[in-house]
């Protein structure tokens, strides 16, 4: 079969977590290759203009020399040829095969309609197969790479914009909080002329800076939360001194352009008839409760970003059985241990998908699950193996893998952690939130499935989890597959403001297939495959 | 329909946005140079005929579908815009925007 590519470890997702991975992992002797679905490297963190356009100066990023960093030694080990990149293309399938995975591929956009490659090919190229197969047919093979066969695989999928319904919510204008961030950053342009951000946690700071650096009026930005809730958990804040100077640089950029912050405050309803025009505001108390009287209209507005935290993409850590859990922030996530490693051996898992933590942490477990995913490899590969592991004859347990991180690093992911536990406790998703809903509330944007439907399947038909709300209500079987309301259904389906269990968050996040495919795409399945994979 | 911003000066990108004549700025998305010029909604919902445009804007959501040289249900938060695409959306389109 043409079109694969066989590696030592896999690496899914090309963000600050899959950067530092692929580098951790071909610094440590393996060979790689790196799956992601953008035209060019970055993730979402890092998302910045077509490289082929306009040539990136970091202007509105975080850690942008972390990036070049990562960046350069990704590219290096491109043109040796350790480092195999696919981008472009979406996994829409894993599969833990006889000693190792599978990853079944999908280009993102359609070839006939994608533009050439925007990042520029490296300088040579080695051979793909480290058994030592042809390297004639390496360049072909990038143009068609379908399938990705390794004996370790490095997830890091990312996260998105996490979203609860309210009134008016899929009035065109209203957008994900990070989407508007990223086509600030992917365009060099504005979505609309003035917005309010709203919903809770700290994302909602630089994506009012980013709106107004680039020239956009910010009406407000709206926080549920209190600065309040931050006084129990500063002990953990004060270890990330980092965390505080940006903080500072957000209240000069908000004083600058006199951005109102309010907190304790919450869109309760978008208004227009064919696109945004408006939002209702009001105060809330500190379960989510409007405070009666307190409703403002705000009008004259067009962009409305929406952020409640992130989801974390989990349906390949799920569809290949990883142990998951559910974190302070109530998202999905995926267990690890010290090396980064899931439930499932050679699974190895980094980023937000293990817990949302942001970038600094995510590159950090990145060179973590990077290096550890190569020993993993080499101790398997007497063609890479120290001379210690061939004595062994076999792979070590891994916690007597040498130590990926140096005893400063180490402290320095602990103090990252104790801050992103931190600020999800200091910004919960408000408890009352579905008192904002009226039964009309349309809930699930794909299937255009209602709040009163939900409920009325949660009370006449005992539908209280993700699974049952979809087939009795077709809440989270459209397009997105429930990547968008599977939260907020999860919390309907639990009722009353109770907090989703994790088996209605797991049920949502199970998707057969991770991507859209074509009907070729699946008929193509070698049948040793269909009937060995494991496809949720 | 205004123009896009383009800083650095280099010729704007053509394309036609159901059956009439759009531009973007080079290396934008189609459904950046949409929003920008003035459209912020290009398709309609099946049951409720409900307007739709960006949403997640990172191809998450798939609200903001379109067709593309013939190619359905393509996304169009990510396909760049190039010289001489064909762009259709679905319903009708709301455009003359305050955007």
């Amino acid at each position: 079969m043409s079109g694969i590519a066989a590696r030592d470890v896999a690496v899914v997702g090309a963000g600050p977590a899959g950067l530092a991975a692929a580098v951790a992992a071909v610094e440590a002797g393996a060979r790689v290759v790196v799956v992601d679905s953008a035209a060019q490297p970055g993730g979402q963190y890092w998302r910045h203009r077509p490289e082929n356009v306009v040539a990136a100066d970091g202007r509105g990023h975080h850690d942008w020399g972390v990036y070049l960093d990562l960046r350069a030694r990704f590219d290096a080990a491109r043109a040796t040829g350790a480092i195999e990149y696919v981008p472009g293309r979406q996994v829409w399938m894993a599969q833990n095969d006889d000693g190792g995975f599978t990853l079944r591929t999908t280009p993102t956009v359609a070839p006939s309609v994608a533009p050439s490659a925007s990042v520029a090919p490296p300088a040579s190229v080695a051979p793909s197969d480290p058994a030592g197969a042809h390297p004639a047919d390496v360049t072909a093979q990038r143009e068609s790479v379908s399938t990705i066969r390794a004996r370790r695989l490095v997830l890091c999928p990312g996260a998105y914009d996490r979203q609860l319904p309210v009134p008016g919510w899929d009035l065109p204008g209203v957008m994900a909080a990070g989407g508007i961030q990223a086509f600030i950053k992917a365009n060099g342009a504005l979505p609309g002329r003035r917005f309010v951000v709203a919903g809770t946690g700290p994302f909602l700071l630089p994506v009012a800076a980013n709106i107004a650096e680039a020239g956009g009026m910010v009406a407000a930005v709206l926080e549920s939360s209190s600065p309040v809730a931050w006084f129990p958990h500063l002990g953990a804040a004060a270890g990330v001194p980092e965390k505080a100077l940006e903080g500072l640089g957000y209240a000069a950029v908000f004083a600058r352009h006199r951005i109102p912050y309010r907190t304790r405050t919450v869109v309760t309803e978008v208004l227009g008839e064919d696109r945004t025009r408006a939002v209702r505001t009001a105060r809330v108390d500190p379960g989510g409760r409007v405070v009666r009287g307190s409703e403002r209209l705000l009008e004259d507005v067009d962009v409305v970003g929406f952020g409640w935290g992130f989801t974390p993409q989990l349906e390949l850590p799920v569809s290949l059985g990883a142990e998951t859990r559910v974190d302070a922030d109530r998202s999905l996530v995926a267990v690890v241990d010290t090396r980064q490693e899931s439930s499932i051996p050679g699974l190895f898992l980094a980023g937000e998908v293990t817990g949302v933590g942001g970038a600094a942490l995510a590159v950090l477990e990145g060179r973590v699950a990077g290096a550890s995913a190569a020993a993993r490899a080499s101790a398997l590969s007497p063609a890479h193996a120290s001379p210690q592991d061939r004595d062994q004859g076999e792979a070590p347990p891994s916690d007597a893998l040498p130590p990926a991180l140096s005893p400063a690093d180490a402290a320095r992911v602990a103090r990252y952690r104790r801050f992103a536990q931190a600020m999800h406790r200091a910004h919960p998703v408000p408890d009352a939130w579905h008192e904002w809903l009226t039964p009309e509330t349309t809930v699930c944007r794909c299937e255009e499935v209602t709040a009163g439907q939900i409920a009325e399947a949660r009370d006449a038909l005992g539908a209280a989890d993700a699974r049952s709300l979809k087939s009795f209500t077709r809440a989270g079987m459209g397009w997105c597959q429930g990547r968008v309301c599977g939260f907020a259904a999860s919390c309907l389906g639990a009722g009353g403001g109770a907090h989703p269990s994790e088996a209605s968050l797991a049920a949502s996040a199970k998707r057969p297939l991770a991507a859209p495919v074509s009907i070729g795409e699946l008929a193509a399945l070698e049948p040793s495959t269909t009937t060995k994979g494991t496809p949720a | 329909m205004s123009k896009p911003p383009s800083a650095s000066g280099t010729p704007a990108v053509a394309f036609s946005f159901n059956g009439a004549p759009f531009e973007a700025a080079p290396g934008q998305t189609v459904g950046a140079a949409l929003v920008a010029g003035g459209v912020p909604a290009w398709r309609t919902t099946r049951k409720g005929g409900r307007p739709r445009g960006l949403f997640c804007g990172i191809g998450v959501c798939f609200d903001c579908l379109v067709t593309v040289d013939g190619v359905a249900n393509q996304r169009a938060c990510l396909v760049e815009a190039r010289e001489g695409l064909c762009v259709e959306g679905s319903g009708t389109a709301i455009e003359g925007g305050s955007a």
